[in-house]
């Protein structure tokens, strides 16, 4: 080879080699963020002592916070008894009891906090104080939950981070450690079967099986720092965050008077608590089904007017159903199905008005809305039958067009024969 | 009176354009009788199939509005209030789809009678360019009503172009106009679809015309084997013609019952940022390529998987496609039955993956 070539091709592989060792040092510098620089977590990683759920995901080490901040110590000297030693601070494994102000010494200080979040909230440690948690640790209870139960004490992650044990579709297993463990509960005389009630109720479904991170979750009810059963008088508070509408609807009703005077638990009564069930038009009238029969009995006013808004519900379903099952019909058949698709959509929605209105417990509100859905369920059929007449027209054109046909067809044969006997 | 001013008619364009040696052209032309007559029909009836394509397709022009906003509503625009819209849109789907199966049939049926044989490699050739020219066809106008099943389809294609070593990128930026399949990607394939294939297929169509109708038709070999006295003919015009009027009538029925009683569906307006629907399949005729390179595993010999099968078939194209440069090289005894098993060959590989594509 010539060997100026030779030279050239030497120095283009040499640049080409600085280039990617530039480029490899650049990444691992990139790389090498974390705990670098903090002697604890390079001597306890020599050593291979990490602690066992230690990860470098950690939302305090992924923003440079060292170990010092809830261990003391000092993480600048390599010397185990000099870092280590109480004259620098070192405070080892806190006690259960401190927890909670240990994280507050930051968490509750706006100041501080402002410089990661600036809107993040500081009064974590004051609602924790509040909740049943707080209460039992500060009368000398260490078995219940601090901190560190639930967001871990190594590995914490943000909400939002989907490996983080107070994410949304997490936080069930979370609270379900302790809560459906029957020997650690024992001696709180509680249930330990709300998470196998949860799982199977239309929350816990929606949340854990379809992922749908809207659906509420145990802090959603019971609160997060400051977890508490929630009282007769929230219960409907708590489900309205959600469900306004029926709890506005009831919450103006007679009924909510009557469930007040009885210490009755709202919405619970008819649709219980953790295991709530997806709802059907049966839990009203005299099905067995029904949860009205539950307290009232034959003969009763209120019993009376359960059936009624069961029928006018019913009524308003069947006569939605042929609507929805003709609609289904025009848009197979290719017709046009817009206007009528609008008049189905405004009939479902009145359908699910009057559900709503059943938390008013009266009839005639509900009336109005099932009378609303059967107009707009006529003029969608009205709309869909003359689509159908219009496909009948279509295909009895097709059938004239092919009779035309088929005489040009056979006359167009007997001219082919013609002309080939001809030949 | 009729025949009277037919035939003023007529003596008005003879004496302008000579027409006279052409109709004389098309009298004396012979069209073989045998037992394999009825393959010649195929291509007259992909023919026909194209003039539906263009007089439907120019009727779907006057109301059709491109456009992320606009595409899908005016193909239910067109669908439900259109007088006929409804009828134009879906014959043209559907014939657009039966003309692919008869290019295809049409194509197959040259390849059994060894019809692409010296001196009709041109006309084979032009006629291959036809058929990929009707699957870009295909492609392109799949889109255009913007539904989800095109959007998504449309993105796996167009992945798959971009798989090919060294010029995949840039042909998928050619065909996506960016990166993703977005308005851009909409407008290009409309231009496609109604200007550049058109002008390309018409030109190449042309050629292929004028080939078949220089040489005339073929004759098998055991045709040609017989006796000149043995040989049963009948003239191109007016007999064939006639004939080929019949089936085209008939197909035209068959696509307008088709039309009538299974209207094309539109599907649900595409969505970028919808999550991809299950069931996202290609147009039928893509079918055998997609389950191929489904089944074919992540790494092959020192290559991806699918540039592995995208490799395959371009080159399992060339080989197709230049069948008469290389049969030749095949010991003559031999050739009818090698090249009878190559064809059913590829004939199985095709309908043996499509079922599979469509029962997984």
């Amino acid at each position: 080879m010539d060997k100026k070539l030779s030279i050239k091709l030497f120095v283009f592989f040499c640049s080409c080699l600085s280039i990617i060792l530039f480029a490899t040092t650049v990444q691992s510098q990139e790389k090498a963020k974390y705990g670098e620089d903090d002697q604890c977590i390079v001597c306890h990683k020599d050593e291979e002592i990490l602690p066992e759920d230690f990860s470098e995901f950690d939302i305090h080490l992924q923003t440079g916070l060292s170990c010092k901040g809830c261990h003391g110590g000092d993480e600048t000297s390599d010397d185990e008894d000099l870092s280590m030693s109480s004259e620098a601070g070192f405070i080892g494994v806190p006690e259960k009891i401190e927890i909670a102000a240990m994280c507050g010494k930051c968490h509750s200080d706006i100041n501080f906090m402002r410089q990661y979040q600036p809107r993040i909230a500081t009064d974590q440690v004051q609602q924790y104080h509040e909740s049943v948690h707080g209460k039992k640790l500060a009368q000398g209870d260490t078995k219940v939950a601090d901190c560190t139960s639930c967001h871990s004490v190594h590995n914490i992650l943000p909400a939002i981070d989907a490996r983080s044990t107070i994410y949304a579709l997490n936080i069930p297993a979370t609270c379900k450690k302790c809560h459906s463990d029957k020997e650690y509960m024992a001696e709180y005389g509680i249930p330990t079967t709300q998470y196998d009630e949860y799982v199977e109720s239309v929350h816990g479904v929606a949340l854990l099986e379809r992922q749908d991170t809207g659906a509420p979750a145990c802090n959603d009810c019971h609160g997060n720092h400051g977890a508490m059963p929630p009282g007769i008088a929230s219960i409907g508070h708590i489900c309205g965050t959600c469900h306004v509408n029926n709890q506005e609807y009831f919450s103006k009703s007679k009924m909510a008077i009557e469930f007040q005077r009885d210490e009755l638990h709202a919405c619970e009564e008819c649709h219980g608590d953790h295991d709530v069930k997806k709802t059907s038009d049966d839990m009203i009238g005299d099905s067995d089904s029904s949860t009205c029969v539950d307290c009232h009995e034959e003969g009763e006013e209120a019993y009376d007017t359960g059936i009624k808004i069961r029928q006018s519900l019913g009524g308003l379903v069947t006569a939605y159903d042929s609507a929805a099952t003709l609609l289904k019909t025009v848009e197979h058949a290719g017709m046009d199905d817009l206007e009528m698709s609008y008049a189905v959509k405004d009939a479902k929605q009145s359908l699910t008005q009057a559900r709503t209105l059943v938390h008013t417990f009266d009839f005639e509100q509900v009336k109005v809305k099932t009378d609303e859905g059967k107009t707009f369920v006529t003029q969608a059929l009205k709309l869909g039958n003359t689509q159908m007449q219009d496909l009948r027209f279509r295909r009895l054109g097709f059938g004239i067009a092919t009779f035309f046909m088929t005489i040009v067809l056979v006359a167009l044969y007997f001219k082919i024969k013609d002309i080939e006997r001809e030949d | 009176m009729f025949k009277k001013s037919a035939e003023k008619s007529y003596n008005w364009l003879d004496d302008r354009f000579k027409i006279t040696p052409l109709v004389e052209f098309m009298r004396h032309k012979q069209v073989p009788i045998h037992k394999h007559s009825l393959w010649y029909y195929m291509g007259g009836v992909a023919l026909f199939l194209f003039l539906v394509q263009i007089v439907s397709g120019i009727l779907l022009l006057l109301y059709y509005q491109p456009g992320v906003d606009s595409a899908y509503e005016s193909i239910r625009f067109i669908t439900t209030k259109v007088s006929f819209g409804w009828l134009f849109r879906s014959v043209h789907s559907w014939s657009a789809n039966i003309m692919v199966f008869f290019v295809f049939v049409h194509m197959f049926s040259t390849f059994f009678t060894r019809t692409y044989s010296k001196p009709r490699e041109l006309t084979w050739l032009t006629g291959s360019v036809l058929l990929v020219l009707s699957l870009v066809f295909g492609f392109s106008g799949y889109l255009l009503p913007w539904n989800e099943l095109a959007f998504f389809a449309t993105k796996v294609g167009t992945d798959i172009a971009g798989a090919i070593p060294l010029i995949g990128d840039p042909i998928k930026l050619l065909l996506r106009g960016g990166e993703g399949v977005t308005g851009a990607t909409l407008s290009r394939f409309y231009a496609f679809h109604i200007a550049l294939i058109p002008a390309v297929f018409t030109l190449f169509l042309f050629l292929h015309l004028l080939f078949v109708q220089r040489q005339g038709m073929h004759e098998p070999e055991f045709f040609h084997k017989l006796p000149e006295n043995k040989k049963r003919m009948m003239p191109f015009f007016p007999n064939f013609v006639l004939r080929d009027a019949l089936l085209w009538l008939l197909v035209l029925n068959i696509i307008i019952y088709l039309a009538v009683f299974f209207p094309w569906e539109i599907g649900v307006k595409a969505d970028a940022f919808a999550p991809a629907p299950d069931g996202i399949k290609p147009e039928w005729f893509f079918m055998f390529m997609f389950q191929a390179l489904k089944l074919l595993p992540a790494h092959m010999f020192i290559m991806e998987g699918e540039v592995f099968g995208i490799l395959f078939f371009t080159l399992a194209g060339l080989v197709w496609f230049t069948v008469p440069f290389w049969d030749v090289f095949i010991k003559e005894s031999m050739r009818p039955k090698i090249m009878k098993l190559f064809g059913i060959s590829v004939i199985a590989f095709i309908l043996i993956l499509t079922i599979w594509g469509y029962l997984v």
